[in-house]
């Protein structure tokens, strides 16, 4: 499995010089879903953040190390920050749809991209919603406003906005920390189906989405990586004491 | 006694209501009371000839047109510069500063700019633009001064209305490939707009009231002409309500409530837009 | 494509910058005319002279006093007027009002602070001063009083939003706090919800005076105009004269780089230099209202 994402001994730092991550390295392979969990505060997704530069509007800078996607290092100022965006998307907590319609969120990240043509754009909002498991429900009412949706419906419509732009890598901040089992389960469920053409990472909600959706696992405590293996194994039988505690709920 | 003290607090409660009620409508009664009276007054004077017409016999009859078109070509002057410039001013404020002293400091010289006195407007606006730059006394003078009076005006509300947009809304667009000056044209503004625009009209509305700011930097008491470029002296609202009122001897009292009268409903009218303008915009709100 | 893309947002970027750091420019430009302007007069007149009691130019005095005590007389008059009536409303459309009688009395105060200043003028020069003049048995209605109440009209729409505002900001946590430990509305209003406000509201207060100090056509038009020096309480009755009106009412007679010319520049600075003062007292009220907050929220 060739690896997509390589994280080299990765340190984070707020201004105020407190650390968030310390000396990470860790590998993503392509095309599986790779599971960031930990208690809160472990900085999951202030390294998530990182991957897509977005770290770039807070005060949280890299005091050390690499981020190097398809052997590139993304964290390298020369980096055309809009270009990576485009290639790795984002899915955030909170389902946050843009003040437009359905079909003009997902045409949002091509219009900035300078697409023009309606064949393409529609061609890509049909293609999006599919894959988001959302055409069936929203294919009538493309031009309503998003805002119209519930709440499940809107995160389905943010993976689709990020599927919009073909990335290669997404990645998903406790997407349905807000949604009920079903629609949690359609999420998780989408992801199964994207895996296949697109290289995932997630940090879940709950240990047990972990151990549903995960091919690998990293175990983040504290700012630092404890343990990282195969969603299998790492599961039933991990390797460190503190992973272990976690997972059986002695912490959290 | 058990009940004393419980009655005692219920009946202060009851007389400090009051109180404070009767105190607020004091304050409003006057308000609505001085618009109907000036309707009152000023309605048998409006007529198309008062609306349309020149004045004769030294503003003692004819119309008032001179002093409309006046006013609102002031108005007009004022929104091209100090719209813009308010606008941009404001989107630094909410989208690009951060805290620095030097942040602090523009916020505070708005704030000045804010509470400056109209007349020493006036003053400046004569010192810069009518004789340093020599434009005169001109609607290009007095618009100029009126500009900077209303920025301070524009730029805090158009600043509050592009603070209101939620943040979630800049990080996904920055997510999705947007750079900040895209994610501010085609999200935030847009999003703003109602509310800038409210501002902008309100700001403008207090402009075309003003008097003292265009005293001694464009308004004339009579001319036989209206103003041709914008470096001529002009006849405003304000200015002639003032004169009428205060320096012509004999002036036919229903020509002054008049006046006032259509002021008024210029003044009034705007704030009737921007109130409107506002409502709709709080309905229709995607967020 | 990207490229001239680039190119057109570092040009609006830079212009926006440019834009923010334009209200500085205007503060600097205003003072800096003000002070070109008047700064002459100690050439040419002696700077004691200036805190003479005769305002007089067309022979030479330009004693500021009168103006100066013209000016604050009707100030703390508008302010006498202003304040409780501008805070009552406040809270009482905050505090007291029903929703629907809200939605109607916001609109209306606001258009108050709408009225152009030269229309109140004009009433309160029909109508107000000969009402004060009969209702008082006074020679003339052209006095303070009639500035005071006016100007305190002019001065509540900004009390009134400014504190509101500082009301509605109060956490509902608060009072809902001191009704569980049994406070009727009335007490929990002045023992709980005023005092969290205040810096707020005496921010109101300060912008509600700062805005009565900088009338100008309101004051000129009723309160008669008279350059006396206005120190005893009967000075209310009679006309005075500010140091706006004096600015607007004899610029346009002076000739240009005349003494009388620069000693009226000066006046505005002196003006600016007021308003200047009130609003960095403001400033720093809230400024320290946050830190405190901070410090006990931290």
């Amino acid at each position: 499995m060739v690896d997509k994402v390589v994280i080299e001994n990765l340190s984070l730092q707020y201004a105020d010089g407190t650390e968030s991550l310390r000396g990470i390295n860790l590998s993503v392979p392509e095309k599986a879903v790779t599971v960031l969990f930990g208690p809160a505060g472990g900085g999951k997704s202030t390294l998530l953040r990182c991957l897509n530069r977005l770290n770039d509007l807070t005060e949280v800078k890299a005091s050390a190390g690499r981020i190097l996607i398809d052997g590139k290092d993304v964290l390298d100022p020369q980096t055309d920050v809009i270009a990576l965006r485009r290639k790795v998307g984002m899915v955030f907590a909170r389902p946050v749809v843009l003040p437009l319609s359905i079909r003009g969120n997902l045409t949002y990240g091509l219009e900035l991209a300078g697409e023009k043509r309606r064949s393409k754009l529609d061609e890509a909002v049909e293609r999006s919603l599919k894959l988001a498991a959302l055409w069936e429900e929203a294919k009538d009412r493309l031009d309503d406003p998003a805002i119209a949706l519930s709440g499940g419906q809107q995160q389905r419509l943010c993976l689709a906005r990020s599927l919009a732009l073909q990335p290669d890598i997404i990645l998903l901040d406790e997407p349905t920390s807000g949604l009920d089992p079903i629609s949690t389960g359609k999420v998780e469920a989408a992801l199964q189906e994207l895996k296949k053409e697109y290289t995932i990472i997630l940090v879940p909600h709950s240990v047990q989405q972990a151990g549903r959706t995960s091919d690998y696992a990293a175990f983040f405590l504290q700012g630092e990586l404890i343990e990282y293996g195969e969603g299998k194994s790492l599961f039933t039988a991990p390797k460190e004491k503190r992973t272990e505690d976690y997972i059986t709920g002695r912490f959290g | 006694m058990k009940g004393a003290l419980p009655i005692n607090r219920h009946v202060a409660q009851r007389v400090g209501f009051t109180a404070i009620t009767l105190m607020a409508f004091a304050t409003v009664l006057p308000i609505v009371a001085v618009v109907i009276y000036i309707l009152i007054q000023g309605l048998p004077a409006i007529s198309l000839e008062f609306l349309t017409g020149f004045p004769h016999d030294g503003m003692r009859a004819g119309g008032i047109l001179p002093a409309i078109i006046g006013t609102i070509y002031l108005t007009v002057g004022t929104a091209i510069f100090s719209v813009p410039l308010g606008i941009a001013a404001a989107i630094y404020l909410s989208e690009y500063a951060s805290d620095t002293p030097l942040t602090r400091t523009i916020r505070i010289a708005i704030i000045n700019l804010a509470g400056i006195p109209s007349v020493v407007y006036g003053l400046f606006g004569l010192g810069l633009f009518v004789l340093f730059l020599n434009f005169g006394t001109s609607i290009l003078a007095a618009s100029l001064t009126l500009s900077i009076m209303t920025l301070p005006v524009i730029i805090s509300t158009a600043e509050e209305s592009l603070r209101s947009v939620p943040q979630a809304f800049r990080t996904v667009s920055i997510s999705l490939g947007a750079t900040r000056w895209q994610t501010i044209r085609r999200i935030v503004l847009k999003e703003a707009l109602p509310g800038i625009l409210t501002g902008v009209i309100l700001g403008l509305e207090r402009a075309a009231g003003e008097t003292a700011p265009i005293l001694f930097t464009g308004a004339a008491f009579f001319l036989p002409r209206l103003p041709h470029t914008p470096f001529d002296a002009t006849m405003a609202l304000p200015y002639h309500l003032f004169v009428i009122s205060t320096q012509v001897p004999e002036m036919p009292i229903q020509i002054q409530y008049g006046t006032a009268l259509v002021l008024l409903v210029f003044v009034l009218t705007m704030n009737l837009i921007a109130t409107v303008i506002r409502s709709r915009a709080r309905a229709k709100r995607q967020w | 494509m990207e490229k001239s893309l680039n190119w057109r947002e570092f040009v609006i970027t830079r212009l926006i910058k440019a834009s923010g750091y334009s209200a500085i420019l205007f503060v600097a430009l205003i003072f800096f005319f003000l002070v070109r302007e008047g700064i002459p007069t100690f050439k040419e007149v002696e700077a004691s002279s200036l805190l003479n009691i005769r305002w007089y130019p067309i022979e030479g005095h330009f004693g500021i006093l009168p103006l100066i005590t013209g000016s604050l007389i009707v100030t703390i008059g508008a302010g006498l007027v202003a304040v409780p009536f501008g805070i009552g409303t406040a809270v009482y459309i905050s505090e007291i009002a029903p929703r629907w009688m809200r939605e109607i009395l916001k609109p209306l105060v606001e258009l108050l602070g709408g009225l152009p200043s030269v229309v109140l003028g004009f009433l309160g020069f029909l109508v107000l001063s000969p009402f004060l003049r009969v209702f008082l048995d006074l020679p003339t209605g052209l006095t303070a009083l009639a500035g005071s109440l006016l100007l305190g009209g002019i001065a509540v729409p900004t009390v009134v939003s400014v504190a509101e505002d500082a009301l509605d900001a109060v956490p509902r946590a608060y009072r809902e706090g001191a009704w569980a430990l049994g406070a009727t509305r009335w007490q929990t209003i002045w023992r709980v919800t005023f005092p969290a406000a205040r810096s707020g509201v005496l921010t109101a207060v300060m912008l509600g005076v700062g805005r009565a100090i900088g009338e100008t056509m309101t004051v000129m038009m009723v309160t008669g105009n008279a350059p006396v020096l206005a120190v005893k309480l009967g000075s209310l009755f009679s006309p005075v004269r500010t140091m706006t009106a004096t600015i607007a009412a004899e610029m346009g007679e002076v000739a240009n780089g005349s003494t009388h010319y620069h000693v009226l520049f000066f006046i505005g600075m002196v003006l600016f230099l007021i308003s200047l003062g009130v609003n960095i007292a403001a400033s720093s009220v809230v400024f320290r209202a946050k830190k405190r907050a901070e410090r006990i929220l931290s």
